[in-house]
């Protein structure tokens, strides 16, 4: 299997071992998100991708290495001092929760900046690799493990997603409690301070473990964007992880493909498309997208004047008048406009209603239907004089508005609260 | 006849789509003290509102002497519930009263020695000159509730909408409220109260308001505020109109 | 000093009190971090103009401005039509911008082959020193207008600040003037970019939080944001250009001449902290050494005051003789520990309530006089709980014993009036009985 990988195109090594790497990345990153989008701590997330650099170098200038394990300690002291401070700030010092996180992650990250312009300036401050990533370049450092050569990342990140994986198993339902009720989680025995600690050091030690290959900004991407994408898709924590880590992979295999393309840089790639599927969940959530939002109420909106045609037809057949409604004058009377002519069509096509001549008619179904929308007018008309005291020339309108949602089992309650279930506050008959 | 101070057609209001509010019509007398009454939920933090122009209507209108409120804004006061505020901000008691002024000073004027000595005089009525200088955050809450009072006197309107003033306030401050708006009404001013206390409410008000998501009944409290009528506010929702809300806030027909 | 120097001077001095004002009203209504937002979110408006228009200072700063106040107005649309919180919003806006930005960026370091590395890094850091005189010209255009508009709006913004709702009651275009602020604040980002860099969010934010430490008025804040602003950008710029050093002789951050590399940036939002967490310690009444002074004042003033009542409730079977009490008997009384005893004793020597005498410690004639006062204060409060408040008689004690000490005279005689003349009864000093029997310290909590 081995000689099978190497004996492949190295450019094909590479694109393999950078999706392998991003998409690792990616999901370490956004399965955590997940609690801090819910948790409203976004912010802080962001706040702790800034606050661990000044832990990075304090790490480097006492040990004297820039391995791994040390950055990790640094990266956990200046994760847990970050959220510390906050919180102090916040409660002993009255300073509101935003402008504490503000001063306290700007303050730390220009203390880092110095910092390493006075101790580690001889150390090479790639610019881009704390802000943009090298995760072009992953392969380019790498170590050897039993044998084979496996990119330096590889090492880094991979047991933080394996460890990420196993607190979020481990704690699973103390992590859920004390997102939704931390009051509640605190008084039951779980400390919801605990986990508010363990999470943030979790993200401390998964920034540093991204940083190289994606910079320490675009951390922040994939620590919300899946996350929040999530959020919008599904109302259950452990469907929204699961989809939260497949955007994440879909984000660094698209992100990388979409990069080789147009020749840019790649992580900044990974995190547009992340941005991008945020767009589309947005617009295209089939509960809480904003275009079926728009979907939904123009449905509704034609059903509602497809139902007001109806109920117009009928009442004409009630009063008994040789009048009756051409096409256009039924369109009119209802508000004109292209919804109701669509909503006429759909009436005309479903069979509700037909043409007699250049006149509309109801059919047999139509009037049924018709029946039963004239039905809930008129007993909610009942009810509103009855039970709201309203009087009877003041129901019409508000009866107009409702009828549209009252379903047969509403309006035979309707009718069992009101003293005549079979005329209206006008007289008018009520259909059965 | 004269145009009434408060007057509110057919009114409905939504909140995300659901109604909360059902066609509620209803005609305040001038010069009366008014007590909103209902449980907890039954609109009428949003009756009040609604009729400022602060959340908007799905049907009907509210008029005030026969016009809108965009017209007559001069003659409204509005006194909102405390905790709508941050009460740290960097103000003095003095400064929140002066903002009673502003809308008549219109764009960029600066409250000038007028506004400050009728500002004084506000916190005066409400006994709490002493404090005009002290920042908010250490006043106690019934002291908070006086200088929202002052402020709103401060607008120097003819209808005044106070949401929930009684609540949190201690015996002394309560009665200085009630004093308060006695001496508004001697001046023929309308006074519209949210109150939560059923044990007060003859006491305090000549007219009521109940409400529970629809208006139960409104007249002078003599007549209005009966058994019957608390029985119909009190004694659980409506469930048809629940229903109907929800099936609305759906958008689908419901069950 | 050199003419340049003095431009950068200016330049960041202005830029520092602007961003103190406006940034104040961000952080009263709790917008703070909407700055980090605009401060990132400018790169790809940067990349798309210098892409579009080429090395443009006025395109960079319109593309900026453009992509800022498209990002402020995709986070207000997101939060208001979907279910994504405004924390949640903010961070996606802020990376994904920013990542756009980093591609863009991509793109042009292949065109100009790695000459705008180093503009990646002064966009990041900031570069003061490339500050010319036409820069300082828009920002002192930019704070005269700014300036301007708090003055002319003053009322509108600190009303819209304080209560959004009553101002849209009244009538005030709530919606309009949200966006002037927004708009002021994205302007005043995208000018200190070159600056200050990324950080540019601390310098809106956190002069204005130390201004809150030291007035409770608006006006006076607006002023010190100023001040404070203005001043870390001064120093920021001084230590920067490493002339600090030299007039004060020393380098206090013992740098060598590497300092003439330090980026202006990162100096000064660490000034900017230094004078944050000074007035955080240090601030009279809301800073944390003057408040723990006075919860520490209030609790010795609460031990001395046991002392004396403690010591008039011993004596008080002899009076009107002054008895002599033993240390041990006080100790039985009181959870003190020998020492603390000692001290409150000393003290009480000190203001001549107490002296030593007979191997123990009597009240002295005033100290009689102060201690039946607090004693009568003490019981009338039990009383008022009692008859008043329909508390237990022997769950009194504790109770009395944390209020007594705030009692104004006032309240004392409230109390006199109200209680029946029969239990405030007249006893030799006016004190009245006792309602209770005084028991050593089973529960007492330690003074």
């Amino acid at each position: 299997m081995i000689e099978w990988f190497t004996s492949l195109d190295p450019n094909t090594q590479t694109a393999f071992w950078i999706i392998l790497i991003g998409a690792m990345t990616n999901t370490a990153c956004a399965l955590l998100g997940c609690y801090l989008v819910l948790r409203r701590m976004s912010m802080l997330g962001d706040a702790l991708s800034h606050a661990v650099l000044p832990g990075l170098v304090v790490a480097f200038v006492i040990t004297g290495s820039l391995g791994i394990y040390t950055m990790f300690a640094g990266a956990l002291a200046a994760g847990i001092l970050t959220a510390v401070l906050v919180h102090w700030l916040h409660r002993g010092g009255g300073v509101p929760e935003d402008a504490s996180m503000g001063v306290v992650f700007t303050a730390l990250f220009a203390l880092g900046v110095v910092l390493i312009k006075r101790y580690a300036s001889a150390v090479d401050l790639d610019v881009d690799c704390v802000f943009s990533g090298v995760l072009d370049m992953v392969d380019l450092n790498t170590v050897r493990i039993g044998g084979f050569d496996v990119p330096r990342a590889l090492v880094s990140i991979g047991p933080v997603l394996v460890l990420n994986l196993l607190v979020i198993l481990l704690f699973w339902k103390e992590l859920l409690f004390s997102s939704f009720d931390p009051g509640l989680a605190t008084s039951m025995g779980f400390s919801a301070g605990f986990f508010h600690y363990l999470l943030m050091v979790m993200v401390a030690m998964t920034t540093v473990a991204s940083f190289e290959q994606v910079g320490s900004i675009l951390v922040v991407a994939m620590l919300i964007a899946p996350g929040a994408t999530a959020h919008l898709l599904t109302d259950k924590l452990g469907r929204m992880m699961g989809i939260a880590a497949g955007l994440a992979v879909s984000s660094a295999v698209l992100g990388h493909f979409a990069a080789v393309h147009f020749d840019v840089n790649t992580a900044g790639m990974m995190a547009v498309v992340a941005g991008l599927f945020y767009v589309a969940a947005v617009l295209l959530a089939p509960r809480y997208g904003v275009l079926s939002a728009l979907v939904r109420n123009l449905q509704m909106s034609a059903r509602v004047v497809r139902e007001d045609i109806l109920g117009m037809l009928y009442r004409l057949e009630e009063l008994g008048v040789e009048r009756r409604l051409g096409r256009g004058e039924a369109i009119e009377a209802v508000g004109g406009g292209p919804l109701a002519r669509l909503a006429l069509r759909g009436l005309l096509r479903r069979g509700d209603v037909r043409r007699e001549g250049h006149l509309l008619g109801l059919t047999d179904r139509g009037r049924e239907q018709a029946g039963g929308l004239v039905r809930a007018h008129r007993l909610w008309e009942a009810y509103l004089v009855e039970h709201l005291g309203l009087p009877p020339d003041h129901v019409h309108e508000p009866a107009m508005r409702t009828e549209h949602y009252l379903g047969a089992g509403l309006q035979e309650r309707v009718a069992a609260e009101v003293a005549d279930a079979e005329t209206d506050p006008h007289g008018r008959e009520i259909p059965q | 006849m004269p145009p009434p101070p408060v007057e509110i057609h057919d009114m409905t209001v939504a909140y995300h789509r659901k109604p909360v509010l059902w066609d509620i019509d209803l005609t305040v007398p001038e010069g009366k003290l008014v007590g909103i009454i209902g449980p907890n939920g039954a609109g009428k933090s949003t009756l009040i509102k609604a009729a400022l122009g602060l959340v908007p209507l799905v049907s009907g209108k509210v008029e005030y002497y026969g016009k809108p409120y965009a017209r007559q804004r001069h003659l409204v006061g509005y006194v909102p519930q405390r905790e709508s505020v941050d009460w740290d901000f960097p103000v003095s008691a003095l400064d929140v009263v002066l903002m009673g002024t502003y809308g008549r000073l219109g764009w960029v004027r600066r409250p000038g020695r007028r506004e400050r000595d009728e500002a004084a005089r506000c916190l005066a009525q409400v006994g709490m000159e002493e404090f005009r200088n002290r920042q908010i955050r250490q006043l106690s809450g019934g002291q908070q509730q006086r200088v929202f009072l002052a402020r709103a006197l401060a607008q120097d309107a003819l209808i005044y909408f106070m949401d929930e003033p009684f609540v949190g306030v201690d015996a002394a401050t309560e009665q200085a409220i009630v004093r308060l708006l006695q001496s508004l009404r001697e001046r023929d001013k309308t006074v519209l109260v949210v109150h939560h206390d059923l044990q007060t409410v003859s006491e305090y008000f000549d007219h009521v308001i109940l409400l529970n998501m629809r208006l139960v009944a409104a007249g002078p409290t003599d007549s209005t505020f009966t058994n019957e009528n608390l029985q119909k506010s009190y004694g659980g929702r409506l469930t048809i109109l629940d229903e109907a809300a929800e099936a609305v806030r759906l958008g689908e027909r419901s069950r | 000093m050199t003419y340049p120097t003095l431009i950068v001077l200016v330049g960041t001095t202005l830029l520092g009190s602007t961003a103190g004002v406006l940034g104040s009203f961000a952080v009263l209504r709790r917008r703070a971090l909407v700055g980090d937002l605009l401060s990132h979110a400018a790169l790809p408006g940067l990349c798309l103009a210098f892409l579009v228009l080429g090395r443009s200072f006025s395109g960079m700063v319109a593309g900026a401005l453009l992509t800022g106040l498209v990002a402020i107005g995709l986070m207000t649309l997101v939060c208001r039509f979907t279910r994504t919180k405004e924390d949640a919003a903010l961070g996606i806006v802020l990376s994904t911008f920013f990542a756009a930005g980093v591609v863009l960026l991509s793109v042009i370091q292949k065109q100009t082959g790695g000459g705008s590395r180093a503009g990646l890094e002064s966009y990041i850091f900031g570069q003061a020193a490339g500050m010319n005189l036409r820069d300082v010209w828009m920002i002192a255009g930019l704070s005269l207008a700014s300036l301007v508009m708090v003055l002319l709006l003053y009322k509108e913004l600190k009303l819209l600040s304080f209560d959004p709702g009553f101002a849209r009651a009244q009538g005030w275009p709530t919606f309009l003037l949200d966006m002037a602020i927004m708009g002021t604040l994205c302007v005043v980002t995208v000018v200190g970019l070159p600056a200050v860099g990324i950080l540019m969010v601390a310098v809106l934010i956190v002069p204005a939080a130390t201004a809150r430490f030291w007035t409770e008025r608006l006006s006076l804040m607006l002023v010190l944001a100023a001040a404070a602003g203005g001043l870390a950008g001064a120093v920021g710029t001084l230590l920067s250009a490493g002339l600090l050093q030299e007039w004060v002789g020393f380098d206090p951050l013992a740098f060598g001449d590497r300092t003439k590399n330090l980026p202006t940036g990162p100096l000064i939002v660490l000034c900017a902290t230094a004078v944050f967490l000074a007035s955080l310690l240090f601030a009279p009444r809301r800073g944390i050494v003057a408040r723990a002074a006075a919860e520490l004042r209030l609790r010795a003033k609460t031990a001395r005051e046991h002392l004396l009542r403690t010591l008039f409730e011993l004596s008080e079977p002899h009076l009107p003789e002054r008895p002599v009490v033993t240390v041990e008997q006080l100790l039985a009384q009181r959870a003190w520990s020998r020492a603390w005893a000692r001290w409150l004793v000393w003290w009480g020597q000190r203001r001549g309530s107490v002296e030593r005498a007979g191997g123990g410690v009597r009240l002295t004639e005033v100290g009689l006089g102060r201690a039946a006062k607090l004693v009568r204060a003490h019981r009338l409060w039990e009383l008022y709980l009692i008859r008043g408040a329909n508390i237990a008689p022997d769950h009194v004690d504790r109770d009395a014993d944390a209020i007594e000490h705030l009692l104004t005279p006032e309240l004392v005689a409230e109390l006199e009036a109200q209680l029946e003349p029969a239990a405030v009864a007249e006893l030799p000093g006016g004190v009245p009985e006792s309602p209770h029997v005084i028991s050593p310290h089973d529960e007492e909590r330690p003074a």
